[in-house]
C-alpha cells in the first residue's frame, strides 16, 4: 500500500471513521492521518538538558545523538517516535531514512500548512540538522512515523530506531514509550511556542 | 554524609536573594514565635506582636526576586528524597491500586517510566511528553518518592520478598477506618515548596501510572509556606498543637538506626524503609469546647511553645518522673507524649505529617486533621508498639479518629541510570 498521498487534516467524525477503517484492515495510509495531530511542543527545551536517561548514541563519535526520545504508545497500527536530533559535527548532517525494531516501515514526517489546515506528509530532502545544532521532533510538527506495527508498543516498552544518514552512516537509538492523548484530536491554532526553559 | 539530599547550595543563594527586609520579617517572625509560645499565649501573640516593629514599607514586604522556585533536592542517591528531606510545605500522597494484569515485567516498565518522570521534574526539566512543559522549570525543592503496598508483592509473584511485618495495620478499637482512604499497591508522595509544580508532577506520574493501575486515593496536606518560619522549625497542626518535637533529627546517628531497614528481605536493606500513612481526623469541634489547660494536660507539652509541662521551651526533654503538690505526675500517665514516648533510640519513629483541611460541611463541621506520615525501619518492631499504647489509652484519641490506614515499603533510592525498585523487580 502506498503511504505517501498527502492527506488533509478533517472533521474529527471523518478522522474516527478512518482509525476504525485503519484498525479493521490495517490502511496504513490512512492511519497516518490520526496518529499525528497535537498543538504542544513538549521537549522544545530538551536540548539544554546535560544528560539524557535515554539517549543511546550509537557510538562515541556519532555525527548524530537523540536526546530525550519517546515514543507514543499504540496497540496497533502506527505510532510516532519524537527527541531531538543533534548534530556533532561541524557540517550539517541530513537524515535521509529510518527504520525501526517494531514496524514495517518508517517515515520521516512533517506536519506542514497547507491551504490553512495542518497536513502530515513525508519530509522531502529528509530532517537537515544544522551543524553543531539540533532538529526537533515533536508532537505537531517534525516526526518519526512508524507504520505497521508488528506488536503493540505498550508503555514502558522500548523501541529501537536506526536513522540512515545522506553519507550512509546509521545512528542507532532507543525510544521509550508513553501514554500520550496527542495525535487523536485536531490540531489547533498557536502551536508554534518556542519554549525557552530554565536550564540547570 | 550521603544521607543529606538537600544541595546546600540553593539555600544560601535563596537566603542572599530575599530582600534585606524580608530577612529581618523572617527572623522577627521566627523569635516572635518563640516569645509568644513561652509567655503560653501561642499564634495570636506571634501575629499581633509583628506590628510592634517599624511598619515595613508595604511595596517591600515582599521579596523582589524569587527564593524558592529553583531550588532542588537530588533525586539519585542511596535512599529515596522526600524522607530526610526538611518537609516541604506542600504535599500529595497518591495510593494507587495495580490492575489485575500487571506483573513483574510490567511493574518495571511502570517503574522505569514513573522513576524517569520523577528525575526530570526534580531537575526542573519537562518529563517526557510533558504537555506542560512550563510548568516544570521550577521544581521548588520537588521530591518524588515511591512506595510498594502488600498487593505490589503479590502481582510481582513476589510474596516472599515482602517485608513480614508490611501488612494491613490490626485494627485498633480506636479506628473509624473507610475504604477510601486505606490501602493501596502503590504509593506515590510528592512535595514541594509549591503547590502548581506538586499538581504539576501530579498530573504528570499520574499519567503514566494510570496504564498499569487506578487511583485509589489522593491526599493533599500542606504545612506552613515556606520563608512563613525559620526552615527547621517545628510546625503546628491544626489543633495548635506542635507536631514532630521528638523526631530523630533526619542525617544524625538515631535516625539512620531507626529510619533505614537493616534487617529482613535483602532488596530493602541498607537504603529503604518503611512508611505508615495515617488520616487522623481531628474533631475539632469538641476538641474547642476543651480548654487550654485540659488540652496541654492531654498532650503533655503547652500548646504555642510545645515545651513539655516539666520544661520551658520545645527542646526540652519531657520529666515523667515530676510530681505536682498534690503527688500526681505533672504528665499524666494517660498524656501523648508519655503513651509514645520511646526510650530505645532504635525503636523511635520519624515523622513526617501533613495537615489537611478539606472543604467543611454545610454547616461549618470542618473536614480536618492530619495525614500521618511515619518512616521507620520495621513497623512491626517500631510503629505498632507505639499505636497500642496510643489505641489503648492516650487521652488525644478524645479528639482524633484514624480514618484511613496504608502502609508501604519504601524501595532504596538509585544511582542515574537506574531506577526505583530495580532492587526487588529488575
Amino acid at each position: 500500500m502506498r503511504t505517501s498521498a498527502t492527506h488533509t487534516a478533517q472533521g474529527r467524525y471523518a478522522r474516527l471513521r478512518l482509525l476504525a477503517a485503519a484498525v479493521t484492515a490495517g490502511a496504513i495510509s490512512l492511519t497516518t492521518l490520526t496518529a499525528c495531530g497535537s498543538s504542544d511542543d513538549s521537549s522544545s527545551s530538551s536540548s539544554s538538558s546535560p544528560s539524557s536517561t535515554a539517549s543511546t548514541p550509537a557510538k562515541a563519535a556519532a555525527p548524530v545523538t537523540v536526546q530525550d526520545p519517546w515514543a507514543k504508545a499504540a496497540d496497533s497500527g502506527m505510532t510516532a517516535v519524537f527527541g531531538t536530533l543533534v548534530n556533532t559535527t561541524d557540517s550539517k548532517v541530513t537524515v535521509v531514512s529510518a527504520t525501526s525494531t517494531v514496524s514495517k516501515k518508517t517515515e520521516l514526517h512533517e506536519v506542514a500548512d497547507v491551504e490553512g489546515k495542518p497536513v502530515m506528509r513525508p519530509k522531502k530532502g529528509g530532517f537537515v540538522i544544522p551543524a553543531q545544532g539540533n532538529h526537533q521532533l515533536q508532537p505537531g510538527a517534525d516526526h518519526l512515523m512508524l507504520m505497521g506495527l508488528d506488536k503493540a508498543v505498550k508503555p514502558g516498552d522500548e523501541v529501537t530506531v536506526t536513522l540512515t544518514l545522506k553519507d550512509g552512516k546509521t545512528v542507532r537509538f532507543t525510544a521509550v514509550a508513553k501514554a500520550f492523548a496527542g495525535g487523536k484530536e485536531n490540531y489547533s491554532s498557536g502551536m508554534d511556542s518556542d519554549m525557552k526553559m530554565k536550564k540547570d | 554524609m550521603d544521607d543529606t539530599p538537600i544541595d546546600p547550595a540553593p539555600t544560601t543563594t535563596a537566603a542572599e536573594g530575599t530582600t534585606g527586609v524580608s530577612r529581618r520579617r523572617l527572623l522577627t517572625g521566627g523569635a516572635l514565635t518563640v516569645g509568644g509560645a513561652l509567655a503560653g499565649a501561642g499564634i495570636g501573640v506571634a501575629a499581633t506582636g509583628d506590628s510592634g516593629g517599624p511598619t515595613p514599607d508595604p511595596g517591600q514586604a515582599r521579596p523582589k526576586e524569587a527564593a524558592y522556585g529553583a531550588q532542588k533536592v537530588p533525586f539519585h542517591g542511596r535512599h529515596q528524597a522526600g524522607i530526610a528531606t526538611p518537609a516541604q510545605a506542600h504535599g500529595v500522597f497518591l495510593g494507587f491500586e495495580l490492575a489485575r494484569t500487571v506483573d513483574r515485567a510490567a511493574l518495571g516498565r511502570m517503574m522505569r517510566l514513573l522513576t524517569d518522570d520523577a528525575v526530570r521534574l526534580t531537575r526542573g526539566q519537562a518529563a517526557l511528553a510533558d504537555t506542560e512543559a512550563e510548568l516544570a522549570a521550577l521544581p521548588a525543592r520537588l521530591t518524588v518518592t515511591f512506595g510498594f503496598g502488600p498487593g505490589l508483592f503479590k502481582a510481582a509473584g513476589l510474596d516472599d520478598q515482602r517485608p513480614a511485618s508490611l501488612t494491613p495495620l490490626p485494627r485498633f478499637p480506636i479506628d473509624r477506618l473507610q475504604d477510601r482512604w486505606s490501602g493501596g499497591d502503590l504509593l506515590i508522595q510528592i512535595c514541594a515548596d509549591d503547590p502548581l509544580t506538586v499538581a504539576h508532577a501530579q498530573r504528570m506520574l499520574t499519567k503514566d501510572a494510570r496504564t498499569f493501575a487506578r487511583l485509589r486515593w489522593a491526599q493533599r496536606g500542606f504545612r506552613r509556606g515556606r520563608g512563613v518560619q525559620n526552615d527547621g522549625v517545628t510546625q503546628h497542626n491544626l489543633m495548635g498543637q506542635l507536631d514532630g518535637t521528638a523526631n530523630p533529627p533526619p542525617g544524625g546517628d538515631i535516625f539512620a538506626k531507626s529510619v533505614w531497614t537493616d534487617s529482613g528481605p535483602a532488596w530493602l536493606r541498607g537504603g529503604g524503609t518503611t512508611l505508615v500513612l495515617r488520616r487522623i481526623r481531628m474533631e475539632l469541634e469538641t476538641w474547642d469546647a476543651a480548654d487550654t489547660k485540659a488540652k496541654e494536660f492531654t498532650v503533655g507539652r503547652r500548646l504555642g511553645s510545645g515545651a513539655p509541662l516539666t520544661g520551658t521551651v520545645e527542646a526540652d526533654a519531657p520529666d515523667f518522673e515530676a510530681k505536682d503538690k498534690l503527688g500526681f505526675p505533672v504528665i499524666s500517665e494517660f498524656a501523648h507524649i508519655r503513651r509514645a514516648h520511646v526510650t530505645d533510640d532504635r525503636m523511635r519513629i520519624f515523622r513526617r505529617p501533613y495537615n489537611y483541611d478539606d472543604a467543611p460541611a454545610a454547616d461549618g463541621r470542618p473536614d480536618t486533621g492530619l495525614l500521618f506520615a511515619s518512616f521507620q525501619r520495621d513497623i512491626g518492631e517500631q510503629f505498632l508498639p507505639i499505636q497500642r499504647r496510643l489505641a489503648a489509652s492516650d487521652l488525644l484519641n478524645q479528639w482524633t479518629t484514624p480514618i484511613g490506614s496504608a502502609v508501604f515499603a519504601v524501595p532504596p533510592g538509585c544511582a542515574p541510570g537506574g531506577w526505583i525498585g530495580e532492587s526487588l523487580l529488575g
